[in-house]
């Protein structure tokens, strides 16, 4: 774990949602071609901390932040840098499959097309983006079809190779299997450990067995503040904090 | 003894209300009835077909001639121009609305837009003929303007309310979760707008519009004040027409009982009726798709 290089990180980092002080003093990076899974109970900020790696707070006025956040050693809240551009190396997948109303082929082109990328490169780079998302054999025939119509396993991985497309540096992953069933959980996480070869990941989640199964190193927080993090199979089978102990062995969550 | 007495009061009720639901449908049948029949009373005389293409409309003169033509046409005209004004205004404010403005502003302004609903069509006649008008005879310099276009301007002007409001509902309703995605992936709120919310919002747009062109097809008093309300077939915007619901208005009140003429303008009537009815089931149906859309 030593010569890992820190992909993203943050430190000292505080946020409000108006008064409330949602996330307090947070300092951790994330190493890079590794996943990390952030763990901890409903409300305790992880997927608030998530957020701010591609400044999806911004669309909240209300949303104050305080620290810095880095991507390798850019400041990703500095004012030269644009907002589209971070979320362009840092993509992210959400806790609901949200396709498009749009075409399965749409789905990725939009990105590519948005970012402007040549009409006549992203043909390739869609049927790519599927294929390592494993969905390729699925729908290689049915590209012209709404998204809509894909079962939800389907549509996450989609969801993901729309991230991918673009390319990005690092995955954010919002709960990413929270509302699908065991198999396509599996290929999900399946997908993950392919993806870490070539992406740094960041996975909230709230299965302890999933966060065992994908994560290089996990990160326990509660009420806005990182209680312990450490690589996977000390945080889970030698906790140091009582209260690690306590959730993982699942007295509380 | 009291359970019996609280199912009877809620049995009456039931009853109550059903009936007035009935009433409305009945209301409505009625009307479509009444319509027909003086119209039928009309066919009788006049053929439909000379009816629906003539070029004509001069049931007082020595050769009386029903042609709808002109009415039909001016009627089109002017809530055309309405829409070419009102639709792409009325889009982009509820859009405004709906994705830039700040909560402050937003208070002021859904409420300022439902209050220009409720101005009386009279008084925005009046701006018809006292702003509107002179303004376009400067322009063009024509003696006056009451034409098609000052029509146009004061039914956009009525029509933008309906036209924002159920837009603004429609651009609301779209999951956050697209938008959502759609930064995610590097979309600024412009591109987000033009490719994801706003067609996502298609359905209830359309029928936003819909409801806007019904509204403006029906409205009598502006367009019978700012229209200048020449019966010959119109040449375009800059030229006075009759619509057909200021020809009812102004003929119904001379009109002899029960002759040709009479019956004619129900026949008259009974097109418009058609024509609305068509147009609010349109926009009924588009209004039923946005909703099964975000049930989905």
């Amino acid at each position: 774990m030593s010569e890992e290089k820190i992909k993203l990180s943050c430190s000292g980092l505080n946020l409000w949602f108006g008064k409330k002080q949602v996330l307090k003093n947070i300092s951790i990076g994330f190493p890079e071609n590794k996943v990390t899974a952030l763990i901890g109970p409903s409300g305790c900020g992880k997927s608030t901390l998530l957020r701010c790696f591609n400044r999806m707070h911004d669309l909240n006025p209300d949303t104050r932040i305080e620290g810095k956040l880095l991507l390798d050693s850019e400041d990703l809240y500095n004012r030269a840098i644009s907002v589209t551009q971070v979320r362009k190396r840092v993509g992210m997948v959400f806790q609901k499959a949200n396709p498009f109303p749009k075409s399965i082929y749409e789905n990725i082109n939009y990105g590519l097309k948005i970012n402007g990328i040549p009409s006549a490169e992203r043909p390739a780079i869609v049927e790519s983006a599927i294929k390592e998302s494993f969905l390729w054999e699925e729908v290689r025939d049915e590209l012209k079809k709404p998204a809509t119509r894909l079962s939800g396993g389907q549509q996450q991985r989609l969801c993901i190779a729309r991230t991918v497309a673009l390319r990005p540096e690092v995955i954010l992953m919002d709960e990413p299997c929270s509302a699908l069933d065991p198999i396509s959980t599996l290929k999900i996480e399946e997908l993950i450990r392919k993806l870490k070869e070539h992406y740094t990941i960041v996975i909230v989640t709230h299965n302890m067995q999933q966060a065992q199964r994908v994560a290089d190193k996990t990160v326990f927080m509660y009420l806005g503040e990182v209680i312990e993090e450490g690589v996977t199979d000390s945080v889970f089978n030698r906790p140091e904090k009582e209260l690690t102990r306590n959730y993982i062995s699942g007295y509380f969550g | 003894m009291q359970i019996r007495a609280r199912e009877n009061f809620d049995r009456t009720f039931r009853m109550i209300f059903r009936a007035t639901g009935f009433l409305v449908i009945a209301v409505l049948g009625g009307i479509f009835i009444m319509l027909l029949y003086n119209s039928i009373a009309f066919f009788v005389k006049v053929s439909p077909w000379d009816f629906i293409t003539g070029t004509q409309w001069n049931p007082s003169g020595r050769a009386a001639s029903y042609g709808m033509l002109p009415l039909l046409v001016s009627t089109g005209i002017v809530t055309l121009g309405a829409m070419i004004i009102a639709v792409p205004l009325g889009i982009g404010t509820a859009a405004f609305i709906s994705e830039y403005a700040k909560p402050g502003l937003k208070n002021i302004l859904k409420p300022a837009i439902e209050m220009l609903a409720a101005v009386p069509s009279v008084a925005i006649g009046f701006l018809g003929i006292v702003i509107v008008g002179p303004g376009i005879a400067k322009i063009t310099g024509q003696s006056n303007g009451l034409n098609a276009l000052n029509g146009a301007i004061l039914l956009a002007v009525m029509a933008l309310p309906t036209i924002i409001t159920v837009a603004e509902d429609a651009i609301h309703a779209v999951p956050r979760t697209y938008r959502e995605a759609s930064y995610g992936v590097g979309a600024s709120r412009w591109q987000t707008l033009i490719h994801i919310t706003i067609p996502a919002a298609a359905p209830g747009i359309i029928a936003a519009v819909m409801l806007g062109v019904g509204r403006a097809i029906g409205e009598t008093m502006t367009v019978l004040m700012a229209t200048g309300n020449v019966a010959a077939f119109p040449r375009g915007f800059f030229h006075s027409v009759r619509t057909i619901t200021s020809t009812i208005a102004i003929e119904m009140g001379e009109v002899p009982y029960q002759t040709t003429h009479y019956f004619a303008l129900f026949a008259i009537a009974t097109v418009l009726f058609i024509l609305t009815l068509a147009v609010n089931l349109i926009g009924e149906y588009f209004v039923n798709r946005f909703r099964k859309f975000q049930a989905a």
